[in-house]
């Protein structure tokens, strides 16, 4: 098991945004989180990498609790890629190479540039390296930003809604390289969506929140029409296409 | 994770890419070169007919005993100081524009000059450390400048200590920081006038003569104080510089990458406002350099706050020597007030840079 969450729990003041939630995430293991605009599914994405700090519970990552680890520790452990993210001004390698961070004593190593490197030609982005960030598309920035998550050499990713404002053909891509490399290097991955089919597409795991609550939670058995309208309040019908399920909203 | 093995790709890429960054050090190389050449014509310009190689011989000790005075105890402190407090100006914009995330912030954004406005008001004005004597070639003249430079000094650091009290409550936010500092400048301003308002018409000419901002107010004390505090902040700026970078991505990303992002801004503001205090209250009112040093390396070098922050440093020494010298020499022998010359010399500079758009590679 590659993360255990305990009795988490998150407020606002006079709001309470989650609580109780326990779930795990095991190695190779992609999990959706679900839910409505404001349910708190960015904010527990936060509170799972201690930029929020929840009001109650334990996260364990390795058997690591995180309020016990330093910021860095935490960093090497866990990759996260925010919803928004400032279009700075430098190029594709600088800024895929400032995710070393966490592993940068004084200078770049020459091990951090390659790790750079290697990342950047699994994401397709090498021919990119030198081009500024401003001079790319959506697509390829949003690849950039991930790539940054995983030259973190993280054991959990952490992608808060990294397919939207994205077009289809983006973000068949994004979730594809995300699904390769949770696969291939046996991390986790948690991934914030609002796109039913498309995490369907992506997940192992689903995890519909809803009024601070984990309303549902498992495979693909948890995705019927009653809990879809029931999260959604939105009538669908679940159809089958070449074996897989699609979401018809009615 | 299994954790990506370190070979390398295609190795030409790496090569490209030091290749890149190289261009850079080159860059930041050429700078401190043209820093050395300015500050040689610096100590070179002036009243005393001197050439270049004169100027070089007695900084190595190789100089007549009276050339050997004139640079070492007058234009070599003016010169030394003038370097020292235009990076340190310079290089305090570059971490407050980055901290505040604003690139409109400079070393007169947390309100740091006007407190140090208002401790000089006050030496001059409350306590007497400033008068007018007709007879003099400079008209106006400050007779204890130590309590000046002091209480100046101390404004800067109440200030800044406010601010930072002010701004905790809010988590370091640039907005507190941002909002508190235009109070707290405010509140200032307000205070210089309460003060001018009772005052005699000699003491605001000296307080006047004070805000103009003078290179020549520095001995080799102040140099020395100056130069401690300045080196030190640079090199606690280039430890910082990859949090600094990491901070540009955004603030949760920053977090996301191990950086404290609170910490990093307290550190960065309490010594940007450390070196401004000291600068302000040792020289007087020097604008401009603090927002137009590191934007103009910006468009020039890039955002990486690697090459950043020594290009910003050597950008202010640049503008600030290049300034002296003009106005030592527009109409000699007046010197004209070195602020005002730096707004001149900058600003044009800055529209040019910013009509241009940033430079590609």
């Amino acid at each position: 098991m590659i993360l255990s969450v305990q009795g988490l729990e998150f407020r606002y003041p006079g709001r309470a945004v989650f609580q109780d939630f326990d779930f795990t995430v095991e190695r190779g293991e992609c999990l959706a989180i679900l839910g409505t605009n404001g349910v708190g599914k960015s904010t527990l994405l936060k509170c799972l990498n201690r930029i929020l700090k929840p009001r109650a519970g334990v996260v364990y990552i390795e058997k690591a609790e995180i309020s016990k680890l330093s910021r860095t520790e935490l960093a090497q452990r866990v990759g996260y890629v925010a919803q928004k993210h400032e279009n700075i001004r430098c190029t594709v390698f600088d800024a895929v190479l400032l995710g070393r961070k966490p592993y940068i004593k004084w200078d770049v190593s020459r091990r951090d540039q390659e790790i750079t490197n290697r990342v950047l030609k699994i994401l397709e982005l090498e021919d990119y390296s030198l081009r500024y960030l401003d001079e790319l598309s959506g697509g390829e920035l949003q690849k950039v930003v991930i790539a940054r998550a995983l030259v973190q050499e993280p054991d959990l990713l952490l992608l808060d809604e990294p397919t939207s404002n994205l077009d289809l053909k983006n973000q068949l891509e994004v979730i594809n390289i995300v699904k390769k490399v949770v696969k291939g290097q046996q991390i986790a991955a948690i991934v914030t969506m609002h796109d039913l089919n498309l995490a369907i597409r992506f997940a192992d795991k689903f995890m519909f929140l809803k009024n601070g609550n984990i309303f549902a939670a498992g495979g693909l058995e948890v995705m019927t029409p009653e809990n879809v309208e029931s999260v959604y309040a939105v009538p669908v019908t679940i159809e089958r296409w070449r074996d897989v399920p699609v979401v018809v909203p009615q | 994770m299994k954790k990506v093995a370190a070979t390398p790709g295609r190795p030409g890429r790496l090569e490209i890419y030091q290749h890149y960054t190289g261009k850079k050090k080159v860059i930041i190389l050429l700078m401190s070169l043209l820093t050395a050449i300015l500050a040689v014509l610096a100590i070179n310009s002036g009243g005393m007919d001197l050439n270049p190689f004169q100027v070089v011989m007695a900084i190595l000790g190789q100089g007549n005993p009276v050339s050997d005075v004139v640079i070492w105890n007058i234009r070599l402190p003016r010169v030394m100081a003038g370097v020292i407090a235009g990076a340190g100006l310079s290089v305090a914009g570059c971490v407050m524009q980055n901290n505040l995330r604003n690139p409109l912030a400079s070393p007169s954004t947390l309100g740091i000059s006007n407190a140090a406005a208002f401790g000089a008001n006050m030496a001059i004005i409350v306590f007497g450390a400033g008068s007018i004597q007709s007879a003099s070639t400079d008209a106006v003249i400050i007779n204890n400048p130590y309590i000046v430079t002091i209480t100046a000094f101390m404004w800067s650091i109440i200030a800044t200590m406010i601010i930072i009290l002010l701004a905790r409550f809010r988590d370091f936010s640039p907005e507190a920081m941002i909002l508190a500092g235009v109070a707290i400048s405010s509140l200032f301003s307000a205070g210089i006038i309460l003060i001018q308002y009772f005052a005699q018409d000699t003491q605001i000419a000296a307080v006047v003569f004070w805000t103009f901002g003078d290179l020549g107010r520095a001995s080799w004390r102040e140099v020395i104080i100056m130069g401690i505090l300045v080196g030190l902040a640079i090199i606690y700026f280039m430890l910082m510089r990859w949090d600094y970078n990491a901070l540009d991505s955004g603030e949760e990303t920053a977090k996301g990458l191990g950086v404290n992002v609170a910490r990093v801004r307290l550190g960065g503001m309490l010594v940007s406002s450390l070196i401004t205090a000291a600068a302000v209250s040792f020289l007087g009112i020097i604008g401009f350099i603090g927002l137009v040093g590191p934007q103009i390396m910006r468009r020039v070098i890039g955002g990486d706050h690697r090459f950043l922050i020594p290009a910003s440093a050597l950008m202010g020494a640049l503008i600030l020597l290049a300034s002296d010298i003009m106005a030592r020499t527009i109409i000699t022998p007046i010197v004209l007030p070195v602020g005002a010359i730096t707004s001149f010399l900058g600003a044009p500079l800055f529209l040019y840079l910013l009509a241009r758009g940033y430079k590609r590679r």
